[in-house]
């Protein structure tokens, strides 16, 4: 005779702590980014208190004098960030269309390679290369942090792109062709608009991706303070270097306006992300529907 | 009608197509040329004071006085190797265990989804805020240490680990882990000795190919190991420390000839440390596909 | 209905079909003329020893077991081939007069002149409007007032003016299946191209759109010369004024099946007097 304690089973226990402990791991991600959230923001209360909301609005930083404005640094980073994306996105997108339809089979495979290796390369390795070899032909300013952010965004934007063009499927192309389309007129009639989602999830990635970037960036940007200008050949600063440059230095209250630049800095790039994540999955989830 | 009619006609279609394809074939010069200009640098670079102090560049102590010329960056490879181990060992079972409830029991679940979501977010936090997150957190108050920098980095490889685990349970096929429900077994015991199993090598490239992103890391070691290490230390929860990359980014901007060439030879252990990890990470991939 | 007869003629007992058409005027020009046409994928041959004649304002339907080459050697009259990695043609393959695969010849140019309407309906990822468009745009015709005459002289040509001409700005995607293969014809046919290839354009249909387009296909063909892969024996008998039935032999030096030409006569005579035990076997349902 069976009752219903034998059915329930010993191991239920072991299954359900197991099934806890996962859970547990999966929340970790939300922690994480709740605490960050949490506990720097309650560090960036001190300038926040003492100066103010002139802490966003002021274009002055001047440490000596207890100022500490954040906008030249958005700035900063917005341009350069820009820059990179300028530079980064043809280039990308030329690769990326490149690989899938120009290249045959074979170098095909040797291109992702080469791809990956650059993405491989840590960024402070081209920060010294930036330092040490790019500076011989573009001094450290705006534009040569963009230059080399935009070669560190490159294998992002192109592999992501890749995969997006990829889905296109081969009848749609072959629609064009058949009408005596060029290759080039295929790709605008066909894998274009069948991509065109996933390639602009894939830029914004790209830029979320270049306003972050730290060290490559402290390493070539020319680290000048209070530079709001269009000037790309002028040293200047982001959030992220100046926190990396001057963090050694730094006294409580200077400490606590880099903590409240990376809060800043770390809103934008969460929005950024935001907006990239759903477009890349909307975009993925019709580019399967339709296939 | 004769071959003429047929041979491509010198319009601005097939002048545009070609100058395009052409342009595409510009761009993909335009990716190569940094790639192999920072490869060339850093091997004939690097190559220099590696081979000429060989091995002491690798077990030497960093001078003391940047000024100085010569070996080593020993302290600074324990350290790297120490901070990316510790790392290791604290993401990849967290974001193994993650992609298993992601997909093992969360699926499409609310919880799920949004979990799934908030770690394609977090690849994308700057570097730096999870350094200056890991310093408010934990250096703040227990001081300067390997494992700071390993919770740092461990943050950053997370969301790497979970995206590609779970990536890899998906092409565990179903009917495994119904032949395993079918002889009785537990779902956790079935996940541990059936489906893990199953998806062991891709998990181990995902795993590595973070390693290799988070090994040459430099932002976030910045405010966890300290500055200015630069003998061994081998307490991992305890006194300053250093690593390559760190390194690399002190003596990059420096003035004085020995510190950048020391630079340059940090570079080439780094890069040839990162790129080993990903080699062997494709290993794994292609002994998978056979 | 149809469906159930294509059932019967696989299987048991088949009834023979019979063609509508008895008679073909031989004196019509010839557009292509392959001679000993091979075609490699890689170092696989997928078919060999095609040597045939089309001719200028007829159908030809190519019929056949699935691999026996059909769909590939009508690729190859459009160079629909050099799309595909590792894919080759060898022998000759004429285009009045003209050797397709000579060097100086350009694809883009062919596929102008020879259009192809595929198995799935491949609309793209725009409007009705500009999926009709696409063709004549990319053959310079900017103006317009002429592109709206255009769009609406295939779409007639195409019966489908009549549903979809008060939603030409609409997607393409939003069309049923059938709508969207009469709407791939329209757009092939909007170039005014000289010869229509059609690989097994009905295959996604329901009977009453297959009955639609076959119609359709009788009227295009006194402006074009038509070419059809299809898997549906009745349907070649239905439109076709000339047959080639293709089959599959082992090739002894690789152990591989290569597709090979074994008949092609006028439909008439391929349907009710075939010259091959094979294709009479085919035919007549016997093949295994």
């Amino acid at each position: 005779m069976i009752d219903a304690a034998a059915l329930r089973g010993r191991r239920d226990r072991a299954d359900r702590s197991f099934r806890g402990l996962a859970i547990g791991a999966a929340a970790t991600v939300l922690l994480v980014l709740g605490l960050i959230a949490v506990t720097m923001t309650a560090r960036a209360r001190t300038v926040i208190g003492e100066l103010g909301v002139s802490f966003f609005t002021s274009s002055r930083w001047s440490p000596a004098d207890g100022l500490y404005g954040a906008l030249p640094f958005v700035w900063g980073t917005l341009y350069t960030a820009v820059i990179a994306l300028v530079i980064a996105v043809p280039v990308s997108l030329g690769v990326a269309l490149f690989i899938t339809e120009v290249a045959p089979r074979a170098l095909k495979r040797w291109l992702i390679y080469a791809i990956d290796l650059l993405a491989v390369v840590p960024s402070v390795v081209f920060g010294l290369w930036g330092v040490l070899v790019l500076s011989t032909v573009l001094p450290r300013s705006f534009l040569a942090a963009g230059v080399v952010l935009a070669i560190m965004i490159i294998p992002i934007i192109t592999s992501l792109a890749r995969e997006v063009l990829e889905t296109t499927p081969v009848a749609d192309k072959e629609a064009a062709l058949a009408l005596g389309a060029t290759r080039w007129e295929m790709i605008g009639a066909s894998v274009i608009p069948h991509s065109k989602g996933g390639i602009v999830g894939a830029v914004m990635l790209g830029l979320g991706r270049a306003m972050g970037e730290t060290i490559a960036a402290a390493l070539v940007i020319g680290s000048a303070t209070g530079q709001i200008t269009l000037d790309a050949l002028a040293p200047g600063n982001s959030m992220p270097a100046v926190i990396a440059n001057s963090w050694g230095e730094a006294d409580t209250l200077q400490r606590s306006a880099l903590i409240a630049l990376a809060v800043l800095l770390f809103a934008m790039t969460i929005v950024v992300n935001l907006i990239a994540t759903t477009i890349v999955q909307r975009s993925m989830r019709r580019a399967r529907g339709t296939v | 009608m004769n071959v003429a009619e047929l041979r491509a006609k010198p319009s601005w279609r097939s002048v545009k197509s070609h100058l395009m394809t052409g342009l595409m074939g510009l761009a993909l010069l335009v990716v190569l040329a940094p790639l192999v200009s920072v490869l060339w640098s850093i091997s004939s670079r690097g190559l220099g004071i590696v081979t000429s102090a060989f091995p002491a560049f690798f077990t030497a102590e960093i001078p003391q006085i940047s000024r100085a010329a010569g070996p080593g960056m020993g302290p600074a490879i324990v350290g790297t190797l120490m901070v990316t181990l510790g790392a290791t060992l604290v993401a990849v079972p967290l974001g193994v265990l993650g992609a298993i409830y992601l997909h093992e029991y969360g699926r499409a679940g609310k919880f799920a989804r949004l979990v799934r979501f908030m770690a394609t977010v977090m690849t994308g936090v700057p570097s730096i805020v999870m350094g200056l997150f890991v310093y408010v957190m934990w250096t703040l108050r227990f001081g300067y240490s390997a494992f700071g920098g390993s919770l740092a980095l461990a943050c950053l490889m997370l969301p790497i680990v979970i995206a590609s685990t779970e990536q890899m349970l998906r092409l565990v096929p179903d009917h495994l882990r119904e032949a395993a429900y079918a002889l009785g077994t537990t779902k956790s015991r079935t996940i541990l000795t059936v489906v893990l199993p199953a998806a062991l090598p891709g998990i181990v490239s995902g795993s590595l190919l973070a390693v290799a992103r988070a090994a040459g890391e430099t932002a976030p070691l910045l405010f966890a190991l300290g500055l200015g290490a630069t003998a061994y230390n081998a307490h991992f929860f305890d006194g300053i420390n250093t690593a390559l990359s760190q390194q690399i980014f002190v003596n990059a901007t420096s003035s004085f000839a020995g510190a950048q060439e020391r630079a340059w030879g940090a570079a080439l252990t780094l890069v040839v440390l990162a790129f080993s990890f990903s080699v062997v990470a494709r290993v794994f991939v292609h002994a998978r596909r056979r | 209905m149809v469906a159930e007869s294509i059932q019967a003629a696989r299987t048991v007992a088949p009834p023979r079909v019979r063609p509508t058409l008895t008679t073909v005027p031989d004196a019509a020009p010839t557009v292509f003329d392959l001679t000993d046409v091979e075609v490699f994928y890689g170092s696989f041959r997928a078919v060999r020893g095609v040597t045939m004649a089309i001719h200028k304002n007829q159908i030809t339907a190519f019929i056949g077991p699935s691999g026996c080459g059909k769909t590939t050697v009508l690729r190859a009259f459009n160079r629909m081939h050099d799309t595909t990695p590792g894919a080759r043609v060898a022998g000759k393959l004429r285009y009045h007069g003209v050797d397709l695969y000579d060097p100086e010849v350009s694809a883009v140019e062919v596929r102008r002149r020879i259009g192809m309407v595929f198995q799935k309906p491949n609309p793209v990822p725009k409007s009705i409007y500009d999926n009709i468009a696409f063709g004549p745009r990319v053959n310079g015709v900017r103006e317009r007032g002429k592109l709206d005459a255009i769009v609406e002289t295939s779409l007639r040509s195409a019966a489908l003016w009549d549903e979809v001409k008060d939603r030409l700005s609409a997607s393409a995607l939003g069309l049923s299946g059938g709508q969207q293969q009469r709407l791939c014809i329209a757009r092939t046919i909007a170039v005014e191209p000289e010869v229509v290839l059609m690989d097994e354009p009905c295959s996604a249909l329901d009977p009453i759109a297959t009955a639609r387009i076959e119609e359709l296909m009788r009227e295009l063909k006194s402006r074009f010369t038509i070419v059809i892969v299809t898997h549906n024996m009745q349907q070649a008998a239905r439109v076709s004024d000339r047959t080639a039935f293709f089959s599959t032999e082992l090739d002894s030096a690789t152990e591989r099946r290569t597709g090979t030409l074994v008949e092609y006569d006028a439909t008439a005579k391929i349907f009710s007097n075939p010259g091959d035990q094979r294709t009479e076997n085919y035919i007549t349902g016997r093949f295994g």
